[in-house]
């Protein structure tokens, strides 16, 4: 093995132990602040006993959830039942290898090791595990696979509450991974390019596509939101109806799995609405981040971490608010609106880009950004506001049924 | 060395992953075995620098396609009950069936990449390294203009046609299936 190839798996491996690392604690604490956010909704504290404002309380679950008794249901079949708490933690966690994290950090070293040799590295680094050229479909693809973990969970455990849950997450998840791959589109459209760093360069030179494409992120966030399985889409652990879904029959350390895949998903879904919307690492308005250096690495990290907790914050806000849906409420969003919504916009996305690059001769990207900005005002207003007439979300707002005359001339009696 | 390696790692998981698919009794056992020979697949799509494919691979199959299966075969819960494809005749039907793929199997050998590269171009002027393009060409075309720039230029201009009778067929498949489930239009 010659040296740069040494240097290369060094660097890999030691970027795959930091994001794995940083990911798993980065879920431990969220877990707190689930709860933490959850109490200051409800106008509760939280957890506070254990350790400083219970910043420990992550530890005390984890130590709990691990010396518990595992069950395993006699009718339930043995292996699908163990090995569907790890399909479920394991696509979750790969999605975090490709999302870029940080400026490229300018790195060199060459020195040797006893047994192992010569390591040697030059140039600059990127700050993600692989980028991958297939980026984006590579995390829709992964994303696909999470499903077989619940179904399979759901299945295995030979119940039916946890089969009911089941087979909702597989239709849900199958339904909004539609929407969530019509989406990206738009965006696939703009930069011309799949891969995450091309998209995060493209928004650098134009506007964050969140302008630009300001219906495309309102869908990716839609369908992001359930194909994590959090409310207002959780369906498939829906208590009120299913008992906890797919994981009923499941206790300590492989019930954890589930959660901690659940916030990994969480994590995954806003550092891809960061990424490919809110571009990236960039830090606005400033073209120092895209020099490279250690300073710019650490800074442009902190402020995606920073970005991304804004997402992960605003999905806790609308669990703790919004009620969940109706089952056909969900399949009908999702089959009769989102689709059909995304279809038409990366249509309409598309006739624009030529119209305006094209026809029009406009080369610059911030100001074909501005234009598309422009046309998404308008589409915005006929999406949200004269296409919705309560029949998006069918019976969320209150309609006004004509009173019977009878009960009216009675009340007046009394 | 290091990919040949790779290669054979994943050519291995794709062959013991087909022959469990069809030896378990287990119909969700065979379901999972299945996506385990298509992402070993698509591991060997990768290492042929067709990254799309790759991911379609995965996107697709792996990930809609035998979703679907497994809940079909949740909704009929059919583990345990799978003897009765297994009589008399089955096995000849399978027999046949296995001598032929065989058979065209080792007739497939004599497609050497000099005898293809015959074929596609009409001499044998042209070596098999021009007539398809190695790995390192793949890699630069994928660089300069993205792995689905590589994919899509040739899906929408020379076999645009082809592409739009595929679309359509499709199209009149759903249509028909849409009339055949739905009772009430």
């Amino acid at each position: 093995m010659n040296p740069e190839l040494k240097g290369f798996l060094l660097l890999s491996v030691a970027k795959m132990l930091v994001v794995f690392v940083a990911v798993l604690i980065w879920v431990a604490l969220l877990t707190l602040m689930e709860r933490k956010v959850s109490a200051w909704i409800q106008n509760r504290l939280g957890p506070n006993r254990v350790g400083p404002g219970g910043l420990l309380q992550p530890a005390a679950d984890g130590l709990k959830n691990l010396v518990k008794e595992e069950t395993l249901p006699k009718v339930a079949n043995p292996i699908l039942f163990l090995l569907a708490p790890a399909m479920s933690f394991v696509p979750a966690l790969l999605m975090s290898a490709i999302i870029p994290f940080a400026a490229p950090l300018p790195l060199d070293f060459d020195f040797s090791l006893p047994l192992l040799g010569r390591f040697v590295h030059a140039g600059s680094t990127p700050m993600v595990v692989a980028d991958l050229p297939v980026g984006f479909l590579f995390v829709l693809a992964i994303s696909s696979m999470g499903v077989y973990g619940i179904a399979i969970a759901g299945w295995s455990s030979n119940s039916k509450y946890s089969l009911l849950g089941g087979l909702r997450a597989s239709a849900q998840m199958v339904s909004y991974e539609v929407a969530l791959g019509l989406s990206v589109i738009p965006i696939l459209l703009l930069a011309g390019n799949v891969s995450f760093s091309s998209v995060i360069a493209d928004q650098q030179g134009g506007l964050w596509y969140v302008l630009p494409l300001f219906l495309a992120f309102f869908l990716f966030v839609v369908s992001g939101l359930a194909e994590t399985n959090r409310l207002p889409f959780d369906m498939p652990e829906a208590e009120s109806e299913l008992i906890a879904g797919f994981h009923t029959e499941y206790s300590s350390m492989k019930f954890a799995m589930f959660f901690i895949a659940e916030y990994a998903n969480v994590i995954t879904v806003s550092a891809m609405t960061v990424t490919l919307f809110l571009g990236g690492w960039d830090i606005p308005f400033t073209a120092w981040d895209q020099q490279g250096g250690l300073l710019q690495t650490l800074a442009t990290g902190s402020f995606f971490v920073v970005k991304v907790m804004f997402f992960v914050f605003l999905f806790m806000w609308i669990r703790w608010t919004l009620p969940r849906f109706r089952y056909d409420q969900l399949m009908s969003l999702g089959w009769k609106f989102l689709i059909e919504v995304a279809t038409v916009y990366f249509v309409v996305i598309a006739i624009a880009i030529h119209l305006i690059g094209r026809v029009w001769g406009v080369t610059d990207p911030r100001a074909m950004g501005w234009w598309l900005f422009a046309l998404n005002l308008v589409l915005c207003y006929i999406v949200f506001v004269l296409l919705d007439r309560g029949l998006v979300i069918e019976g969320s707002s209150p309609q006004r049924r004509p009173v019977p005359p009878s009960v009216t001339s009675e009340a007046m009696e009394s | 060395m290091m990919v040949e390696i790779v290669f054979y790692v994943f050519a291995a998981t794709a062959i013991l992953s087909a022959l469990m698919c069809i030896t378990q009794r287990n119909p969700i056992a065979s379901a999972f075995w299945l996506i385990s020979t298509m992402l070993a697949l698509a591991g060997i799509f990768v290492l042929l620098e067709a990254h799309f494919i790759a991911a379609v691979q995965v996107l697709v199959y792996a990930g809609a396609i035998m979703v679907l299966f497994l809940f079909v075969i949740m909704l009929l819960n059919l583990s345990g009950r799978v003897s009765d494809i297994r009589g008399r005749l089955s096995w000849v039907v399978a027999t046949v069936i296995a001598v032929a793929l065989t058979a065209s199997l080792i007739g497939l050998r004599a497609y050497t990449p000099e005898r293809l590269a015959q074929e596609v171009t009409g001499s044998l002027q042209i070596t098999p390294d021009v007539a398809f393009q190695s790995g390192d060409l793949a890699r630069a075309a994928a660089e300069s203009r993205g792995v689905i720039g590589v994919f899509a230029e040739p899906l929408f201009g020379t076999y645009l046609v082809p592409f739009e009778i595929t679309g359509l067929l499709l199209l009149t498949a759903i249509v028909g299936a849409v009339v055949l489930a739905k009772r009430r239009l």
